[in-house]
């Protein structure tokens, strides 16, 4: 046996969203990750996710490269077209599927190895395109199928399980997404799904590229004492700065909020993206303050979590490449051809 | 006056890059077709901007021939640097033309050919006032100089520099005058030198001149293609600039300014390839185009595609290898590699398209063969036919045209059906069904370049995988005879003695074999034009005692693909190569047929 089909449990009263589904309708195939492994938690924080915005399975689509977190694209949405394709290069794939077709939701899974090593080129790629699209990057330090080698976000000294030393400065997506155009830009941890459901949501209804980057620790190989992406490390240094959340366009701002914390973003849908400011001072609409923030946070070895910055007035591939409103895939051929006449008249020039 | 030199020479221009040499050489022949008369361009050009030595051959040929002569004929030497060997170069009999403003003695070292020196650089200098002028129109002027020396109709060379020029009025008398310095010059100097003329004609009605990267990019319009993505590489970029071109003139609302289009630069082939498959994957048509170092970058992706059966429609327009190689000189040399790109067992379809009709005609049909098989296609060009003009029968096109998108499943479609699966092969003919993401929950599936069933669920059971990898072999065998037929030449006399040949190759061999048969020698030749080979390939062979495979490149990857792909004795196929990068003249071709039927009749 070398897949697993998950059974589909269903209980009484259990919760729908808008469309009559419940939450199990947006699962997958059974996990084969390790028991434990972060990457399992964020699954679930994405099939929330997208139960809770209340969208047709079948018109999200996942795109993954290859790797444990790339793996876990078969493990929710089990009706949606999902493509796991080669290691580091699903930006691309993403990218031309987007073209073909901008109406449907996308949602992007990769890890530290993936985007950070042998896809950094595509990555960053991806981020200057502002591809609608968001891409979690699902980062524990280390690459868990060929058993426990340093990726390129390890951090300078932290050990590997062997107790090698890591000598080599690490690579960090959210810095990057900022340095190289990212209008949306969070990070996250899958130990707390409180904070990472609403930023999901917030993700997938901002219009372009959406960068989580989630703390994921790997319970196999990243987990020790000396790790900088273990559970415990993470815990300890964890700081929540600022909270998102998604306000579909029907719904009124919860009043529970302290109106002097919230901030709401107008997104396209006509919704809104509320951030609840957990420090004063601080507006994620400021590249230069978000990355002066991950730098003093980095001088102090805080993990500083949640939406850091959002442009939502940015144009998006589709915009900047002047496409018309309906797909690339639904254009009618006959809307394609030129004719005959018309071939007769371009070759005028050629004689 | 011999007949034999009227309409039937070759012309070569030595010249220096970035000095607007281009222009003057397309004037040149243009002038020559308006006049009725076939030609044949071949532009050998360095690899850099500016400064270094570049020709242009143009062949006048009233039988219209398409490929080089091995002669040249009229010199016109402009580059200083290149002297010595353009010298060397000239045919016995032939014209040299230089610029005497600085005399070269040396010239006059070979009696068998006459120099002729025109003072174009003092003549363009008295002139001229501004720097770049001078240099522009020294070339203009030889292309007045050069029509004076074979009677070129002055009217026509004044209506095509209006032509060129409509948008640059201002350039239309400059260019007037430099034709003028040099025309008068050699009429008054020269007049009855040159035994070589040209004479009007009207043997070009119908034709145009363009080139392959032109054709397969307009190809690609009216196939129906929606997306490309590429990234720049010599010589494949102007085939997407080619793209980009009639997609603004025919693909953009007048009203809203929006594109029915998507044209992505992407930051290297990888990406090029990835996005194409994603643009495919999603129901979009779409191609990328590029050279050979290309394809190496490309082919992971490329063995995604074909495990996944992802349609995918690929370019190749060949320069020779290996690694940078030298990018401006054409081969064929990326056969083998496109027909295995990839890791793991794989076998790709290929398209070799002869001239830049075929470049038009094969880019529809790639995009249909990548739809109907949902597998990658390329199309095999090279530097010769996608950069020079070649004088082809104007394209015509099917209004009754209708893509074959495969073998897609729509919502109505699924309605019955009890559960949809990606790779089951319910119609006997190995190509299962796919689905669009978005249209229907039901069609949703997972796609994966890891081992999968033929339900497309995950496996590592060797029996599962093996089910897979054996359908994708038939379904690439079972194309063999949706591709464009094989091109039989037969001899005027039965023949044991055969040819096979392969793209730009063709207009060489047909002129060989023409000469061979004036002298009493017969061939019967086969031009393909697909892989996997129909069986009408396997079957020509074994008409024959022995069969020439002819073809450009040092490993005779051809003959390597029909040993592997025929019932074929190796013995029997007799391989002839040419690999220098330039492209290929009838000369080498008869030398080389004559000189092997020599060693085998005395063997």
């Amino acid at each position: 046996m070398t897949s697993f089909t998950k059974p589909l449990i269903r209980r009484r009263n259990e919760p729908t969203n808008e469309l009559g589904l419940v939450r199990a309708d947006y699962d997958g195939a059974m996990s084969t990750l390790c028991a434990g492994c972060g990457h399992d938690a964020v699954t679930a924080s994405m099939a929330r996710a997208f139960f809770e915005l209340s969208i047709e399975p079948h018109r999200a689509v996942k795109v993954s490269g290859i790797g444990c977190s790339s793996k876990t694209t078969a493990y929710f949405l089990r009706e949606s077209h999902g493509i796991n394709t080669v290691h580091g290069r699903m930006p691309s794939v993403a990218t031309g599927a987007i073209a073909a077709n901008h109406e449907l939701t996308y949602i992007g899974v990769s890890g530290d190895g993936d985007s950070l090593s042998i896809g950094l080129g595509q990555f960053v790629h991806a981020m200057r395109r502002n591809v609608n699209m968001l891409y979690m990057l699902e980062n524990n330090g280390v690459y868990g199928l060929t058993k426990g080698q340093f990726s390129a976000a390890a951090d300078m000294g932290s050990t590997a399980k062997k107790g090698a030393v890591n000598e080599l400065p690490p690579i960090d997506p959210v810095s990057l997404a900022l340095a190289v155009g990212a209008t949306f830009v969070a990070r996250a941890f899958s130990g707390d799904r409180e904070q990472l459901v609403p930023l999901i949501k917030a993700g997938l209804k901002h219009k372009g590229f959406g960068l989580i980057d989630v703390i994921s620790p790997c319970v196999s190989f990243n987990d020790h004492k000396g790790s900088t992406k273990s559970y415990e490390h993470t815990y300890k240094y964890y700081n929540p700065a600022v909270h998102a959340d998604y306000v579909p366009p029907s719904k009124q701002i919860k009043a529970a909020y302290d109106a002097g914390d919230i901030m709401p973003i107008e997104l396209h849908d006509g919704g809104q993206i509320t951030l609840r400011k957990l420090e004063n001072g601080y507006d994620p609409r400021d590249r230069a303050a978000a990355v002066n923030k991950l730098f003093e946070s980095g001088q102090s070895n805080e993990i500083i979590t949640g939406l850091l910055y959002i442009d939502e007035d940015h144009k998006d591939m589709h915009e900047m490449a002047r496409m018309e409103d309906r797909p690339l895939n639904e254009i009618p051929y006959a809307e394609l051809n030129p004719g005959a006449a018309k071939l007769k008249e371009l070759q005028k020039g050629f004689r | 006056m011999s007949d034999l030199l009227v309409n039937n020479f070759t012309i070569k221009v030595g010249n220096v890059n970035g000095t607007g040499s281009a222009s003057a050489n397309a004037l040149l022949m243009k002038i020559i077709f308006r006049m009725g008369v076939p030609v044949v361009g071949k532009n050998i050009f360095p690899s850099n901007i500016q400064g270094l030595p570049t020709w242009y051959e143009i062949r006048v040929t009233e039988k219209g021939y398409r490929g080089r002569s091995g002669d040249i004929d009229l010199m016109v030497a402009m580059n200083p640097e290149s002297y010595k060997r353009d010298l060397a170069e000239l045919s016995p009999g032939g014209i040299l033309l230089y610029d005497d403003t600085w005399p070269r003695p040396h010239f006059l070292t070979r009696t068998d050919i006459t120099v002729i020196g025109v003072p174009l650089a003092r003549m363009c200098n008295a002139a001229f006032k501004v720097a770049r002028s001078r240099i522009l129109m020294k070339n203009v002027a030889y292309v007045g100089a050069v029509a004076a020396l074979l009677d070129l109709d002055l009217d026509i060379i004044h209506t095509l520099l209006r032509e060129m020029f409509a948008s640059k009025p201002k350039l239309i008398d400059l260019n007037l005058q430099a034709i003028a310095l040099g025309y008068d010059y050699a009429k008054e100097n020269f007049g009855d030198v040159s035994k070589f003329k040209v004479k009007a004609r009207d043997l070009t009605k119908g034709k145009v001149m363009m080139d392959g990267n032109t054709t397969a990019g307009l190809g690609c319009v009216y196939g129906g293609a929606t997306f490309g993505a590429w990234y720049p590489i010599t010589p494949s970029t102007s085939l997407m600039d080619a793209f980009v071109k009639y997609c603004k003139q025919l693909r953009i609302n007048p009203d809203t300014g929006k594109h029915k289009y998507c044209i992505i630069q992407a930051e290297d082939e990888l990406a090029a390839a990835g996005m194409i498959i994603g643009a495919a994957w999603n129901g979009a048509r779409c191609f990328t185009p590029t050279s050979g170092p290309g394809i190496s970058l490309m082919s992971e992706f490329i063995g995604f595609a074909y495990y996944t059966e992802i349609p995918m429609v690929l370019f190749d327009i060949q320069r020779t290898g290996p690694s940078t190689g030298m990018p401006t000189r054409t081969q064929q040399c990326d056969i083998q590699l496109c027909a295995y790109a990839s890791h793991g067992d794989t076998a790709h379809i290929l398209l070799f398209p002869a001239d830049p009709s075929e470049c038009f005609d094969m880019a529809v049909n790639a995009l249909d063969l990548a739809e109907r098989f949902q597998t990658p296609v390329f199309v095999l060009s090279d530097i010769d036919i996608g950069m020079n003009d070649w004088m082809i029968d104007e394209l015509s096109w099917d209004d009754n045209y209708v893509p074959d998108r495969g073998k897609i499943l729509l919502p109505e479609d699924l309605e019955g059906m009890e559960k949809f699966h990606r790779y089951l092969d319910t119609d006997g003919d190995h190509i299962p069904y796919r689905t669009l993401p978005g249209t229907d929950p039901k069609g949703a599936y997972f796609t994966r370049g890891s081992g999968h069933n033929k339900f497309g669920g995950y496996t590592e059971d060797g029996a599962e995988y093996k089910e897979v990898v054996d359908r994708l072999v038939m379904k690439w065998a079972s194309a063999a005879d949706k591709l464009p037929a094989p091109v039989v030449r037969k001899a005027k006399k039965p023949t044991k003695n055969a040819i096979i040949s392969i793209g730009s190759c063709d207009g060489a061999v047909i002129e060989a074999r023409d000469k061979l048969g004036a002298d009493g020698v017969y061939l019967n030749y086969m031009r393909v034009r697909g892989f996997p080979f129909s069986s009408e390939v396997e079957a020509f062979i074994a008409e024959h005692d022995q069969v020439f495979v002819i073809e450009q490149n040092r490993d005779a990857q051809l003959r390597g693909l029909l040993l592997e792909h025929t019932n074929t004795p190796r013995e029997k196929l007799v391989p002839l190569l040419h690999y220098s990068g330039e492209p290929l003249d009838y000369k080498f071709v008869r030398g080389a047929l004559s000189e092997a039927l020599k060693i085998r009749k005395s063997a």
